[in-house]
């Protein structure tokens, strides 16, 4: 596996972002995440704009692994993110 | 609201007007009771899936269901969130796909 950890933003209503945190621990791999929708203030504004960087519609979730920014949830393309081979 | 009741409420309302809920019941139910979470928190059901101001006024698009619903479920078969699906959809004569996000994100504060 080329990457063995990701960062999500994500919310906490967010069933696609519930999704993808799922997904993530079945491909074992250790993930850090953001409930944007927890943060006030301005540890609030300072995620949205590192969000609106990666990813300027600013929707839910985004996964960063490595360099790559996945904008919501794509099971095909975290994989290919992750160096994970079908059948792995 | 008891999250039964509210799924029964609203597929009296919306299948009239062509919008059917997802055949995925547990992605409905859990949509349904962040929707009533979001109602306890903020005041109103702001869609599950996009961040919610807490200003029910600045997020009168985003009010479930949205006013992108009738663009994405038209283009998508897809609401942004999945709860609403069209009538293709639901009977599987077309597939669902990615629906991107259409609201401007400088209003997502």
């Amino acid at each position: 596996m080329a990457y063995d950890s990701a960062k999500i933003y994500s919310l906490s209503t967010c069933s696609h972002c519930k999704a993808a945190k799922r997904f993530l621990g079945e491909c074992k791999v250790k993930y850090e995440f953001v409930d944007v929708d927890s943060l006030t203030g301005e540890e609030r504004q300072a995620i949205l704009t590192d969000i609106k960087e990666l990813n300027p519609r600013c929707s839910f979730p985004t996964i960063v692994i490595g360099d790559t920014v996945i904008v919501g949830f794509h099971e095909d393309k975290i994989r290919e993110a992750l160096g994970i081979k079908n059948g792995d | 609201m008891e999250i039964k009741t509210l799924y029964e409420t609203l597929r009296k309302i919306q299948e009239p007007k062509g919008y059917f809920f997802n055949k995925d019941l547990d992605l409905v139910f859990e949509l349904l009771e962040a929707l009533l979470l979001n109602k306890e928190s903020y005041g109103y059901m702001a869609c599950p899936c996009r961040l919610a101001s807490g200003d029910r006024d600045h997020d009168r698009d985003i009010l479930c269901p949205c006013d992108y619903r009738e663009p994405d479920v038209k283009e998508y078969g897809a609401c942004f969130c999945g709860l609403y699906v069209s009538r293709e959809l639901k009977q599987g004569q077309r597939s669902a796909e990615y629906v991107p996000e259409r609201r401007d994100p400088d209003r997502f504060v």
